[in-house]
């Protein structure tokens, strides 16, 4: 029974639950079961909180029972959040020691509306340490595998998150994606993930990691789950300043369920593909998948035009300058004093220079290091000033396109799929190159969503569409149409290779798979 | 009260050449970026929450009340006002600092390019604003010793994302006067405006120097030095007066002057070294990414313009030009906000009432109150001091029994007329009221008659007696008027001789 319940999609299990055929603490049960029994070789979940889920699922059944009017379609469902998501009461690590034992005494906005709509929070995610990574293999908690192939990751930086409903510990899951934290893992392990429009979702109580860039937004197993999963967690929030007072479309929660009419959705769609998004260090068999992807979309109706975003290759390095430059300003506040563990005896110094030392690993130093460095005086000009201009000008480049009526670009998500464990930790540079499709769309504040396209050696490949900004519902139709065409591939009926694997005790931990790569 | 410029020989031979920059405390209900209480003097973190905690995941919201007191501030001071401003980090570590920034602003302030003019010994003197922004203020170290005797830090953050001011001057101050009378001022446009309590030793106004000498008639500026810690009006004065003699000698006896900041140790009267120049810091300013532009509509100004308070130089030549007070009464009661109140409320509450008398209760009786016995002082009620006033002016009370009613209003809150009732203080002043009186005094007492006629000074002791007979409650310019008028009115009247007095 409980296998039968975890392979639903959400809007399924909403059917179900509508119909009295289940019940949320059955679904939660379920989920819970799978999550505690996958998690010894997974690794996804940093805290599985079956008390407090089973609470909520209670109170959900009886929002349920008492036939709540105008219910919204998670009432009830199972969802998992990446630990960096505020919950009063609860841990929120961000995947640093440095948070180790901090308890959050408030809800993040998001939390807020979760609970409004019914859904049922299962536990947090694994993630890399502030978001700061493409591979979550920079967690202080260790790495998680991906269930494709146990000896990969599954991307990152909202790597739990992406595997936990690829593994069906739940249907759906909240990521962050800064530079591609959602749609990188979503595609490395061939689900759903979408990165809204900068504004939509409000950050309020979510860890930051740059602020300029940062968005929250779904992970699920298909389009209409992801899409329900946003129109819970949108819509402008006071207490962030950068929220936008735009309405929540309710389309989201009305895509079509038949793969036909979706289907009518690509009919005359204007597509657009940007040459620069097919990198030279491009696999060429995840490629073959996109065009294989660009094709179905023209045979049902697309057009789609080869166009140019010539500050592409300027991205990464611009990047690299915002995003830690924002960094070292965000995290300056884990000092040990108020909250998670101090060390030193010393002075106020000592004490700074211990707990940080300690408490935050490799990766997020570095880029503390790159933004004070960028931002210091004689180099704020050169760095972070021109890296500003520059991102005008990527902004730009999208702009132009959307101007002359493109209503998306499709584009690879990831150059390459899911890789080995250690595969890129030796070379900061070749990890960042993983984020190269993705993170101009965060330096733009645009929509982007990865759907599967299919597989390349056995591995899912991600197909990334780009929106212009506020366009979510017609990203979501779109990316729902790909779905409905596709459909009856052979690809899409296939399961993680080695899902079967992960709930057996015997199978080595992430972290020792790992170790064992390393000794290789 | 005023000094004598130059305050110091030192200026004979050296220009001083001083930028002051002062950080006030905003009035408003809630903090900068949260709701939290504005009321950072109450039990230490009782008015905090996880914003101005800087706990992970928090994001800062304007107070837009904080906005609009800086707004009116530059519109006080005759500053522009961009279109579009900004925040901006200022990063640096320090305990009572939580998010380890702070959202300050650096290259686009609420008002800049205004300017304070006031009078000092030597005259008016205005002084270049460069700029006023808004910020944050951070929390509060105290440094105590724990149970087990070790030195601890404790971390008060009632007072962490205060709203705060910063105004900052160009170096156009040339004495410690022109310093203390620039911080008055300020204080005094900041009380009448709202935009401040601005009590320096409460530490709602922080005022501090840079200061450096250079030899007169030259144009290079010497080494500054910054001068903190100074908490009063007075000690502006002495600090900066000091400073400028400390670096004078240092000049003559050829010493090369350090860049450091200094303290002023009020005990000691003089200044000591906080910090060198080596300690100075790379703020790394940036903008803050989680706070949009501000845009400043001009309907928003004009409205700020509309609804700004008289400011304390117009209110002191309009009480000079219509009511002819003296400069100095002008000054004083403009100068102290309660002051000021109390003046303007009893002139509305009695339309009638004699200026110039009431500025002399304000500035006398009340302000001496207010300094003694500020509890008494806040009885005091404009309604009833302005029908004391009245009362003394129509002569329906003497001065004396004047001085006993304030006291005993500011004693118990109780009227004047309740007061002057009970204690049968209301004044004589008709005289045929003090008629049958003065017949008896005058009857009783022959002999001061006579020494009277005969021109010997006589009247005063027969005025006192008709004085002493109404138990003080006639008006003695009265009495001595009809007493005098009643003798020389005799058939044998002597010539009229000189009076007593």
């Amino acid at each position: 029974m409980s296998g039968d319940l975890t392979r639903l999609t959400a809007h399924a299990m909403a059917d179900r639950l509508r119909d009295g055929e289940v019940t949320s603490r059955d679904l939660t049960e379920a989920h819970l079961d799978a999550a505690e029994a996958g998690n010894h070789a997974l690794n996804a979940w940093l805290l599985i909180d079956r008390e407090e889920a089973l609470r909520q699922a209670d109170a959900a059944d009886d929002r349920l029972r008492r036939g709540e009017a105008a219910a919204h379609p998670l009432l009830g469902i199972p969802v998992a959040l990446k630990d960096l998501i505020s919950v009063r009461g609860g841990q929120c690590t961000a995947g640093s020691r440095i948070l180790e034992g901090y308890r959050s005494p408030y809800d993040a906005h998001i939390t807020e509306r979760l609970r409004a709509v019914g859904a049922v929070i299962l536990g947090k995610t694994n993630m890399d340490e502030f978001a700061m990574g493409s591979s979550n293999e920079h967690s202080a908690y260790g790495p998680v595998a991906n269930p494709w192939d146990l000896e990969t990751v599954p991307g990152g930086s909202s790597g739990g998150s992406a595997v936990a409903v690829a593994a069906y510990h739940a249907p759906l899951s909240i990521g962050t994606d800064t530079g591609g934290s959602i749609r990188q893992p979503a595609a490395l392990t061939g689900i759903v993930g979408m990165k809204p429009t900068y504004g939509r979702v409000s950050r309020y109580g979510i860890v930051a990691f740059a602020s300029s860039l940062d968005q929250i937004g779904p992970f699920a197993r298909d389009v209409r789950d992801a899409a329900a999963l946003l129109h819970a967690i949108a819509g402008r929030d006071e207490r962030d300043s950068t929220s936008a007072p735009v309405p929540v479309p309710d389309e989201l929660i009305d895509l079509p369920a038949s793969d036909d009419d979706a289907a009518v959705g690509l009919k005359g769609a204007r597509l657009g593909l940007p040459k620069e998004y097919f990198v030279a260090g491009m696999e060429p068999d995840a490629r073959r998948r996109i065009e294989e992807a660009v094709a179905a979309l023209e045979r049902a109706g697309a057009t789609v035009e080869e166009v140019s975003l010539p500050h592409t290759d300027y991205g990464l390095a611009t990047y690299y300058i915002v995003a830690p430059a924002e960094a070292s300003a965000n995290l300056a506040r884990y000092d040990g004093i108020r909250f998670g563990p101090q060390y030193g005896e010393g002075d106020a110094l000592g004490n700074y220079l211990a707990t940080r030392g300690r408490g935050f690993g490799a990766e997020v130093k570095r880029r503390i290091m790159l933004g004070t460095y960028a931002l210091s005086a004689g180099y704020y000009d050169a760095f972070y000033v021109k890296a500003q201009k520059v991102r005008t000008l990527i902004k730009r480049d999208f702009d132009t396109l959307f101007e002359q009526g493109f209503d998306a670009l499709v584009a690879p998500t990831s150059p390459s799929v899911a890789f080995r464990f250690g595969a890129k930790m030796a070379d900061p540079v070749s990890m960042y190159l993983s984020d190269a499709c993705t993170l101009p769309v965060n330096m733009a504040g645009l929509p982007g969503i990865s759907i599967p396209c299919g597989l390349s050696e056995g591995m899912p490949v991600g197909l990334q569409l780009i929106g212009p900004a506020w366009s979510e519902p017609r990203l979501f139709a779109l990316a729902r149409g790909y779905e409905a065409i596709t459909s009856g591939a052979e690809w899409r009926a296939r399961e993680p290779a080695q899902l079967a694997l992960t709930t057996d005790e015997a199978q080595p931990t992430p972290a020792e798979r790992a170790a064992a790569l390393a000794q290789r | 009260m005023v000094s004598s410029a130059p305050s110091s020989p030192a200026l004979e031979r050296y220009e001083a050449v001083i930028g002051i920059e002062v950080h006030c405390q905003l009035k408003t209900a809630s903090k900068m970026f949260c709701g939290c209480s504005n009321g950072y003097a109450d039990a230490p973190n009782t008015h905090v929450c996880p914003v101005c905690l800087g706990l992970p995941g928090t994001l800062p919201v304007i107070n837009r009340k904080a906005v609009e007191l800086v707004l009116a501030t530059g519109v006080a001071i005759n500053a522009e006002t961009p279109p579009a401003t900004r925040w901006d980090r200022k990063n640096y570590f320090y305990p009572d600092l939580p998010k380890g920034y702070q959202i300050s602003q650096y290259d686009l302030p609420l008002a800049s390019n205004g300017r304070l003019t006031f009078e000092t010994s030597g005259g008016e003197v205005t002084i270049r604003i460069t700029r006023a922004h808004l910020e944050e203020d951070t929390a509060k170290l105290i440094h105590a010793t724990d149970a087990a005797g070790r030195r601890v830090s404790l971390v008060d953050f009632n007072r962490s994302g205060a709203p705060l001011m910063e105004i900052v001057t160009e170096p156009d101050v040339r004495s410690a006067e022109q310093a203390r009378r620039y911080a008055e001022e300020l204080q005094a446009l900041l009380r009448a405006i709202g935009a401040s309590d601005a009590d320096m030793e409460r530490g709602q106004m922080r005022v501090e120097a840079n200061v450096s000498l250079r030899p007169r008639g030259t144009e290079a500026f010497g080494t500054r030095v910054e001068v903190k810690n100074m908490n009063s009006f007075r000690s502006v004065e002495r600090a900066i007066a000091f400073e400028i003699d400390r670096q004078a000698d240092a000049l003559d006896g050829g010493e090369e002057l350090s860049q450091d900041t200094r303290g002023w140790n009020e005990d000691r009267g003089s200044t000591y070294v906080m910090r060198s120049k080596e300690d100075s810091h790379d703020y790394r300013y940036f903008p803050e990414p989680d706070l949009p532009p501000l845009r400043v509509d001009r309907d928003w100004l004009a409205a700020i313009r509309g609804q700004l308070a008289e400011l304390p130089a117009d209110r002191r030549a309009r009480y000079q030009r219509d009511l002819g007070l003296s400069a100095y009464d002008a000054a004083v009661i403009v100068g102290e906000p309660a002051a000021a109140s109390l003046f303007e409320e009893a002139r509305s509450a009695s339309t009638d009432v004699d200026a110039k008398a009431l500025a002399n209760w304000v500035t006398g009786a009340y302000l001496g109150l207010l300094k003694t016995d500020p509890d008494a002082a806040s009885r005091v009620r404009p309604g009833e001091l302005a029908d004391l006033v009245r009362r003394v002016t129509a002569g329906e009370l003497s001065g004396t029994n004047a001085k006993e009613v304030f006291a005993a209003h500011a004693g118990d809150g109780s009227s004047v007329a309740s007061i002057v009732d009970a204690r049968g203080l209301r004044q004589i002043s008709d005289a045929s009221a003090l008629g049958a009186v003065i017949d008896e005094v005058i009857a009783a007492n022959p002999k001061a008659v006579a020494d009277h006629r005969a021109g010997k000074p006589a009247l005063g002791f027969l005025v006192g007696q008709v004085m002493k007979a109404t138990r003080g409650q006639a008006n003695a310019a009265v009495v001595q008027e009809a007493v005098r008028t009643r003798l020389d009115a005799a058939p044998d009247a002597a010539p009229d001789g000189d009076t007593a007095t």
